[in-house]
């Protein structure tokens, strides 16, 4: 049998420039269920497929509030994103004791990457097996960012990670310009669409597997859960596909 | 060695030199009356050090949750610094049980913070008000070490002497003939909060300038500013 | 009272007294923003030591600090300060330490200071410009923070606040720049007759939408003849 030599530890290169046992904990994001995350000039959305494993269970909470102005959306390893999400609230809270100041969405985001390149370098250590789509508001704005298991992260309009994600990507590189001057609702709406083009053949969005968070200028992060998503859901009813809000949408520049 | 030990010897054994003592008189009062569905904090906003004010407007009540208020008094920056740390253990509470805490274990919360620092205390007086798992209104007093109880109504502070037997008349009756003692309603609570602070800020010079008082009901908080005198 | 530490190993001893020092420092609220003053000297004991020695420092474009009390806690407050500016400016996220950001940063690094027992003799001003309106803040030795629209440290607790409030009270979005340069020379001159550890030579801050601006340091005339048609 071939074996490959170079992904026993995480500090051995392979010959071909590689540090494989990084690229396995990339790809334990693409395991998790999807996370859609999207960014108007005054608000951030952020919409995740719920799972759960059978009738008899509850669904994995894929959302999580950091502050009153920023929350994540995870993808991957669940308990990696808790050790994560606890030092994101930590982080927070001295921003606000020290300073009297939200904490700046790109310095935790940074301090973030900091602590998974560690782990990316360091022998007998494992890469976290987590995504995540970082959402927030501070005096610069609205901001998204994606950060990876690699230390890598990056800031975007639109972003998704997790299970069939491209399928999302591809909604959003189609739409994206439109999403600037959304108001929240279109924006939303967006999202659940691209959200909805992870999902498998003979699934839907319902109450039970989809949650949104949001946060804007004068909007603290709140996530919608179960009956609240009502109302959303049915902004996607009257949208049909993709196409449809094409035409609906004003602000396309198509 | 322990620094509270500490600068007791120095200020004992080398009396020509001025050891720094951590505390000081900030002044100032606040009371809390328990109603049946309804608790009102009431708290003047004057800072003073000795013969000094320092600030009209240093709020020493603050909102640490949809159903509780807490208001402290003597020194300031301790006060603020117990603030702060609760604020971050109630944010904690909240992310962890995706509820708010409720004002017993706030309470029991309050105690253990104290305690904990027992040995080099927070130099203040904390009264805890509020609406407990029940509906209930609930006033719950500490002292600077984390002793505790639960009461019906409550003065702290500079007026404390002057406020509480007021209270103890006007709200639980006490010393007072009467066959069915009548209910204490919230119109009542904040008239007897209002007249308390008024006669204290002729008598005490630490209290006035404004008086904060806060009405925490079962659907929220709201807070009504009242101007004191400013001698 | 019973030694807890080996005979002939003393106490660890902190800072117990200042010792060069600063005097007062006095601060308004006014329509365009804030104005702080404090004078030259650095005293030591009853000593005029240093006459020279600048006590109130911009930290950042928006944010000027006065400082009275020890001049070395200063200096290394200063220090401290710079070091937070720089760590800020390096992060280049568009993100600036504004005075509200910087009074909750000093008032936490003085209020720890004070738990170790080991304080910054010092009691502090800040003064700034932030988001569109004035800031004012002090902190001093004992972590004791308070906010107000006009604020004087040490003996111009007592010789110019009254004098400052009379003034400024109600009347912080109307106080011309003018009236507020008034305001401060009529306490300075104050504070120069009766503060023995006052100099008659002070600089003058205010931190507005524009900015920071300190003036070099300037005297005020002064009367001291015996005014005998007063004498009764």
């Amino acid at each position: 049998m071939f074996r490959n030599q170079y992904d026993n530890d995480i500090s051995t290169w392979s010959p071909q420039g590689r540090i494989h046992q990084v690229e396995y904990a990339l790809e334990a994001v693409k395991q998790g269920s999807a996370a859609v995350g999207l960014r108007s000039n005054t608000h951030v959305v952020l919409l995740a497929l719920k799972r759960s494993s059978g009738e008899l269970a509850s669904y994995q909470k894929k959302l999580t509030m950091i502050d009153d102005h920023l929350g994540i959306a995870i993808a991957g390893l669940t308990s990696d994103a808790r050790v994560l999400s606890n030092f994101m609230r930590a982080e927070a809270m001295k921003s606000k004791v020290i300073y009297g100041r939200p904490l700046p969405i790109f310095r935790i985001v940074s301090a973030i990457g900091d602590k998974a390149q560690v782990n990316t370098q360091n022998y007998g250590r494992r890469p976290y097996g987590v995504g995540l789509l970082v959402a927030g508001y501070d005096e610069t704005g609205p901001h998204l960012y994606e950060c990876a298991p690699s230390g890598n992260f990056f800031e975007y309009y639109a972003m998704s990670i997790g299970a069939r994600s491209q399928s999302a990507k591809t909604y959003l590189e189609r739409y994206y310009e439109g999403f600037a001057e959304a108001s929240l609702d279109e924006l939303v709406r967006h999202g659940l669409n691209a959200l909805r083009d992870t999902l498998q053949q003979d699934k839907e969005l319902n109450m039970d597997n989809c949650s949104i968070g949001i946060v804007g200028a004068d909007c603290k992060f709140k996530i919608v859960e179960g009956e609240e998503l009502k109302g959303y859901l049915n902004l996607l009813d009257n949208a049909d596909v993709g196409d449809t809000v094409q035409g609906q949408a004003p602000m396309d520049t198509e | 060695m322990n620094p509270v030990d500490f600068y007791n010897e120095t200020l004992t054994s080398v009396p020509t030199e001025h050891g720094f003592y951590p505390y000081e008189s900030n002044g100032g009062t606040a009371l809390a009356i328990a109603g049946e569905d309804f608790c009102v904090v009431a708290s003047d906003t004057r800072q003073s050090n000795g013969y000094l004010i320092n600030a009209r407007y240093a709020p020493k009540a603050f909102k640490m949750s949809e159903k509780a208020v807490l208001a402290n008094s003597v020194f300031a920056a301790d006060g603020n610094a117990l603030v702060r740390r609760l604020t971050q253990r109630i944010q904690w509470y909240k992310h962890s049980h995706e509820k708010e805490i409720s004002i017993t274990a706030l309470a029991q919360l309050v105690s253990n913070t104290l305690y904990y620092k027992r040995f080099f205390p927070f130099y203040t007086q904390v009264l805890l008000g509020g609406i407990d798992e029940s509906g209930a209104g609930v006033v719950y007093s500490f002292d600077p070490v984390g002793s505790y109880g639960l009461e019906v109504c409550r003065a702290n502070g500079t007026a404390s002497a002057l406020i509480q037997p007021f209270l103890d008349n006007q709200v639980e009756f006490k010393n007072v003939q009467f066959d069915d003692k009548p209910r204490m309603t919230l119109d009542r609570a904040i008239c007897i909060a209002k007249d308390a602070f008024t006669s204290a800020t002729e008598r005490d010079i630490y209290t006035g300038d404004h008086l904060e008082i806060f009405i925490i009901k079962q659907d929220g908080i709201t807070i009504e500013s009242y101007p004191l005198k400013k001698d | 009272m019973d030694h807890h530490f080996p005979l002939n190993e003393s106490p660890i001893t902190y800072t117990q007294n200042p010792v060069v020092t600063g005097t007062s420092v006095i601060a308004l609220k006014y329509r365009d923003g804030v104005m702080l003053a404090a004078d030259n000297l650095a005293s030591y004991g009853s000593l005029a030591r240093f006459k020279d020695v600048e006590r109130l420092y911009a930290v950042g474009d928006f944010t000027v600090i006065g400082a009275s009390g020890d001049i070395s806690d200063f200096q290394y407050t200063k220090h401290l300060l710079d070091a937070e500016m720089v760590k800020e400016y390096y992060i280049n996220d568009g993100h600036v330490l504004g005075a509200p950001h910087i009074y909750e940063y000093l008032s936490r690094v003085m209020y720890h200071r004070r738990s170790q027992i080991n304080p910054l003799w010092n009691s502090y001003v800040v003064g700034g410009y932030h988001n569109g309106e004035g800031f004012l803040g002090y902190v001093d030795l004992k972590g004791t923070t308070y906010k107000s629209s006009s604020i004087a440290t040490g003996f111009g607790a007592y010789f110019a606040q009254p004098i400052l409030r009379k003034i400024v009270e109600g009347h912080e979005n109307t106080l011309s720049e003018e009236e507020a340069i008034d305001a401060v020379d009529k306490c300075m001159r104050v504070l120069f007759y009766r503060d023995a550890r006052s100099l008659n030579k002070f600089q003058r801050a205010k931190i507005t939408a524009q900015g920071v601006e300190i003036t070099q340091p300037y005297s005020l005339d002064t009367e001291w003849s015996f005014g005998d048609s007063k004498i009764n």
